[in-house]
C-alpha cells in the first residue's frame, strides 16, 4: 500500500522501538526508500534520541553524591544497631 | 534477569542480613535515574534534590518489602514518584500543568522538516551549548511526556516496565513516547544553521 508522509510521521516512533506490525513496516519502510524528508526526519529523531540519552547531558549538580551519601550514613547510624 | 539484578539481589539480602554499608554501593548507579525522575516533577534542581535524597531513604527503610520480581531500578522509581506526589501535594503547589498537558489523543504532530540533526555526531556533547540544547529540550516537554521519555530513551526500560512503572497502559506509553520524540524533533532541528550550502557534505554550527 502506498502512503503519505503524515502517515510515515505517526509511524516514527514504532518503526525506531520495531514494534509495527510487518505490512505497515514494509510499506513504511518502502516509503522511506524513495522520500528524502521523511527519511530524514527519522535519522534526526533517531540521533536526537542517541545525543539526548548520553550521559554527558543531563549531569548531577555538584556535591550531589556526596550529600546523599552522608545524609545515608546519618539514617545508617541512627538504625545500625537494630 | 540480567548479572546486574542478581547481583543486586545478593546486595539487598546481605544488606538486610546486617550489612547496611552495601547500600551506598546498591544505589550509585541509580543516583542520576532517580534524581532527573524527581526533576521531572519539581524543575527545581534544590527540590528534585531533596526528593531524590527521601526517595533513596524510604528505599533503604522499606528495603525488606522489595520484590526480587521486579527490577531494584523501576522499584526506586516508583519510590520516587509518590515522594514527588506527596510533596506537591503537601506544597499544595497545585502545578496546573496536568491540566494543561494536552490529551493522549489528538492530531498528529507534525515534524520539523529540517533534516540537520541527523548529521550532529556525539563529539558534539562536548559542547557546552549542545548539552544545553538537549537539555532544555527535554525540560521543556510537558510533564507526562518527558517521564515517558526519560524511563524509555534515557533509561531504556521497555514499554511494559515503563508503564507499570509509571501506572499507565501500554498503549498510552507508546503515544506519549512518539509524542515526546516528535516534539523533540521539532523543537531541536530549527536551532541549527547549516553554514556551507553545499547539499551533501555540511559543516554545522549551533545557532
Amino acid at each position: 500500500m502506498v502512503i503519505e508522509c503524515k502517515h510515515v510521521w505517526g509511524y516514527i516512533s514504532d518503526y525506531l522501538d520495531a514494534a509495527l506490525p510487518e505490512d505497515i513496516r514494509l510499506d513504511v519502510q518502502k516509503h522511506l526508500e524513495h522520500c528524502e524528508i521523511c527519511s530524514a526526519i527519522l535519522d534526526s529523531t533517531r540521533n536526537i534520541i542517541i545525543l539526548t540519552a548520553d550521559e554527558r547531558v543531563f549531569e548531577l549538580p555538584g556535591g550531589f553524591s556526596e550529600r546523599l551519601h552522608a545524609r545515608i550514613d546519618m539514617e545508617l547510624k541512627g538504625t545500625g544497631d537494630d | 534477569m540480567t548479572k546486574q539484578n542478581d547481583n543486586e539481589a545478593a546486595m539487598i539480602a546481605s544488606i538486610l542480613a546486617g550489612d547496611a554499608q552495601l547500600y551506598h554501593d546498591l544505589i550509585r548507579p541509580h543516583e542520576r535515574s532517580v534524581y532527573m525522575m524527581a526533576l521531572s516533577f519539581v524543575k527545581n534542581e534544590a527540590d528534585a534534590e531533596d526528593i531524590a535524597q527521601e526517595a533513596f531513604l524510604k528505599a533503604f527503610r522499606n528495603l525488606s518489602s522489595f520484590r526480587a520480581e521486579s527490577r531494584f531500578s523501576t522499584w526506586l522509581i516508583s519510590i520516587t514518584l509518590n515522594e514527588a506526589r506527596s510533596r506537591l501535594r503537601r506544597q499544595t503547589i497545585v502545578r496546573m500543568e496536568s491540566l494543561d498537558d494536552p490529551p493522549d489523543d489528538g492530531e498528529v504532530a507534525s515534524p520539523a522538516l529540517l533534516r540537520d540533526w541527523r548529521e550532529i555526531p556525539s563529539e558534539a556533547l562536548e559542547r557546552q551549548e549542545t548539552r544545553q540544547m538537549l537539555q532544555d529540550a527535554v525540560i521543556s516537554l510537558p510533564t507526562i511526556y518527558r517521564q515517558v521519555f526519560q524511563l524509555r530513551d534515557i533509561e531504556e526500560l521497555s514499554v511494559k516496565e515503563t508503564a507499570e512503572t509509571l501506572g499507565i497502559s501500554v498503549p498510552s506509553v507508546k503515544v506519549r513516547l512518539h509524542r515526546a520524540r516528535m516534539m523533540l524533533q521539532k523543537q531541536l532541528s530549527p536551532l541549527l544553521k547549516s553554514v556551507n550550502p553545499s547539499p551533501k557534505r555540511r559543516w554545522l554550527l549551533w545557532s
